[in-house]
């Protein structure tokens, strides 16, 4: 058994730490390193006799997540305090709403870049604010730039120059030329309030987007973190509100994402044992291929499956962008030399 | 990978993995005197690779990998594998580690206490360390000080030290030539020669000692002491820690009460004696 699916079974609960032997443990740290997800193993064993080196080495990963989960909602206070007053609102995504929604999947979860959604109609107005608060554009590639502001759901990143930080601004939350156009409208004004008066997504759009991110932008690069979101998400929600699978039905298919929603669902079932609903608990053959690209990495945290990630790498522009336009992209790219292999490394 | 071998200095066990098996034999044999215990996971992984199948016979090029990589960071020779692991081993305490707030400093102990190097490559400490450590101090270690942000104590990492340039022949008429590796010539860091610690630093790695005196070094020019404020050492040292803003308030405060607890003091000297001469004099003042 390959530590890929060693740490997920972990995480599932199917394995026992305690019959772990050192090697073992070497593979897991490794891969969940490179999964981004050694924190919130972590957390997930925080209870668990563990061998006292392991135990000393995920101590000290907690408590730097808390640090770093600290920081990620100061830079959300950063950007509120830069929008604000152009009264400009906000919604946080992934990994800092997360935080500040207090949801159980936030526990030792990397936070990358600020991700944070506004109104397509306040976009430009949020741009200036943010550059008159000390952020700057990172991408001084006149194509890039100009493929941001034309295709994407996000501005280019911008990044502040004081605290090194990136933000995302988002309009919607898939490219306006992938095949799927959700709602932004909706997640907008159906976003809901968190304690410290940040804005988040409802339940049923947070696992949209969470879905739509993990299986319809992207190569499924660490996808088993976002799997890991997704698994929790759907867990504590449903535990909350006995009628939110139906709710998520109905608000996948307003945003045209029921396929990714559901599938998301499999696999999470599929790798984390998430207790699903009977209408959902089916079976797809096509699964597999999208179990084995999340579990390809070797036991030193190499990438493994060459042929599979390159299927994946194919399959996320295809659905990001129609045919011709996917053909002068790549030409534009290649020109240039942009290796496409190596554009996926390491994303946060 | 195709070959491995694990290491462990200070607090840190490491798994090296290579495509070749010419990095992990002159790793075996600059660590061997070091404690290896099997049943240890590792914390940390190294990988030394080849980017291409066909580059590892055809003009072989190592590439430096692991948990953390640096982005467009160019491969050395095969001939420099050992250089390549030390900079992987490296890069990984440097943005891995967590447990204790990093200095890039140099140090060595005498009766529990310790004196502090930091500097940029180049300044000395080092060097300094080094020759320090084969007369009646414990060798720390020449690149990282790990500082406990519970206690304030410092920790030791006594990876193999790299000696550069001068500091070669320096060191070279005074040790046991088998404590001294390979000689890495013309490197992108210059002439390199790796230097086993002596056994005292390697069976006390794990000890620690209680800082009291900070010095930031300088070689060449005249002799010069300056004393400097606890403001000026602490923005220094913050340049100086690669997690100091990953710790957050943790990292703060032991950062705080590391500049007020001991002295520190700005150092030049034109050799290595006046040098050692000038840290014993320092020494017996702060520990008075």
């Amino acid at each position: 058994m390959s530590a890929m699916q060693v740490l997920a079974e972990l995480f599932a609960g199917r394995r026992d730490p305690a019959g772990l032997i050192p090697r073992d443990w070497d593979g897991v740290i490794g891969v969940a390193r490179a999964e981004a997800m050694l924190a919130t193993l972590a957390h997930r064993l925080a209870d668990a006799v563990l061998p006292g080196p392991v135990a000393s080495l995920l101590a000290d990963q907690r408590r730097a997540a808390a640090v770093a989960t600290k920081q990620a909602l100061w830079e959300a206070e950063m950007a509120r305090r830069a929008l604000a007053p152009e009264r400009i609102e906000f919604v946080l995504l992934k990994g800092t709403a997360y935080a500040a929604a207090g949801l159980s999947c936030a526990a030792g979860r990397q936070i990358g870049d600020l991700d944070i959604l506004v109104g397509w109609q306040d976009l430009a107005r949020a741009e200036n604010a943010l550059l008159k608060a000390g952020w700057e554009w990172v991408k001084s590639d006149p194509y890039d730039d100009a493929y941001y502001r034309e295709h994407m759901h996000e501005l280019p990143p911008l990044i502040h120059g004081g605290r090194d930080r990136m933000i995302d601004v988002h309009h919607t939350i898939l490219p306006r030329t992938h095949r799927k156009t959700p709602d932004p409208l909706a997640m907008l004004a159906d976003a809901v309030p968190t304690a410290e008066g940040f804005a988040v997504l409802c339940p049923t759009d947070m696992v949209c987007h969470c879905a739509a991110h993990l299986l319809a932008d992207g190569d499924l690069q660490g996808g088993l973190r976002n799997l890991w979101d997704y698994h929790r998400l759907v867990s504590d929600f449903a535990a909350a509100d006995p009628g939110f699978w139906g709710k998520l039905d109905g608000r996948a298919d307003q945003h045209g994402l029921r396929s990714e929603v559901r599938r998301a669902a499999r696999l999470a079932r599929d790798l984390y044992g998430t207790a699903l609903p009977s209408g959902w608990d089916s079976h797809d053959t096509t699964d597999g291929w999208f179990r084995r690209r999340l579990l390809a990495r070797d036991d030193w945290g190499r990438p493994s499956d060459f042929l599979l990630q390159q299927a994946f790498y194919i399959r996320s522009h295809w659905l990001r962008m129609p045919p011709a336009m996917l053909a002068r992209h790549l030409w534009t790219k290649w020109r240039k030399g942009h290796n496409p292999a190596s554009s996926g490394t390491s994303s946060a | 990978m195709r070959r491995s071998t694990r290491i462990a200095v200070g607090p840190v066990q490491f798994r090296v993995g290579s495509d070749w098996a010419a990095p992990v034999a002159a790793l075996d044999r600059l660590y061997a005197a070091y404690p290896n215990d099997p049943a240890r996971p590792a914390d940390a992984t190294v990988r030394l690779f080849a980017a291409r199948p066909w580059r590892r016979w055809l003009r072989p090029s190592v590439h430096i990998g692991g948990d953390y990589v640096v982005p467009d960071a160019l491969p050395l020779p095969l001939s420099m594998g050992l250089l390549a692991a030390e900079m992987g081993m490296n890069l990984q305490v440097a943005l891995g580690w967590r447990r204790h707030l990093l200095l890039h400093a140099s140090a060595v102990a005498r009766d529990g206490r310790a004196v502090i190097m930091s500097g940029v490559s180049g300044s000395g400490k080092s060097t300094l360390a080094a020759l320090l450590g084969e007369g009646d101090w414990r060798l720390m270690g020449d690149e990282f000080t790990l500082i406990a942000p519970d206690s304030g104590d410092a920790f030791a990492f006594p990876r193999a030290v790299s000696l550069k340039n001068q500091a070669i022949a320096e060191l070279a008429g005074r040790v046991e030539p088998e404590r001294l590796g390979p000689l890495l010539a013309g490197t992108p860091k210059g002439d390199i020669r790796h230097l086993v610690p002596r056994a005292n630093a390697i069976e006390a790695m794990h000890e620690p000692a209680r800082p009291a005196l900070l010095l930031f070094p300088r070689f060449g020019g005249d002799m010069a002491i300056e004393p400097m404020g606890a403001g000026e050492a602490f923005v220094r040292l913050t340049e100086a820690s690669t997690n100091y803003i990953a710790l957050g308030e943790a990292g703060f405060d032991a950062l705080t009460r590391l500049v007020r607890e001991m002295p520190a003091f700005a150092i030049a000297y034109p050799d290595s004696a006046s040098g050692m001469a000038l840290v014993e004099d320092l020494w017996a003042e702060a520990v008075r």
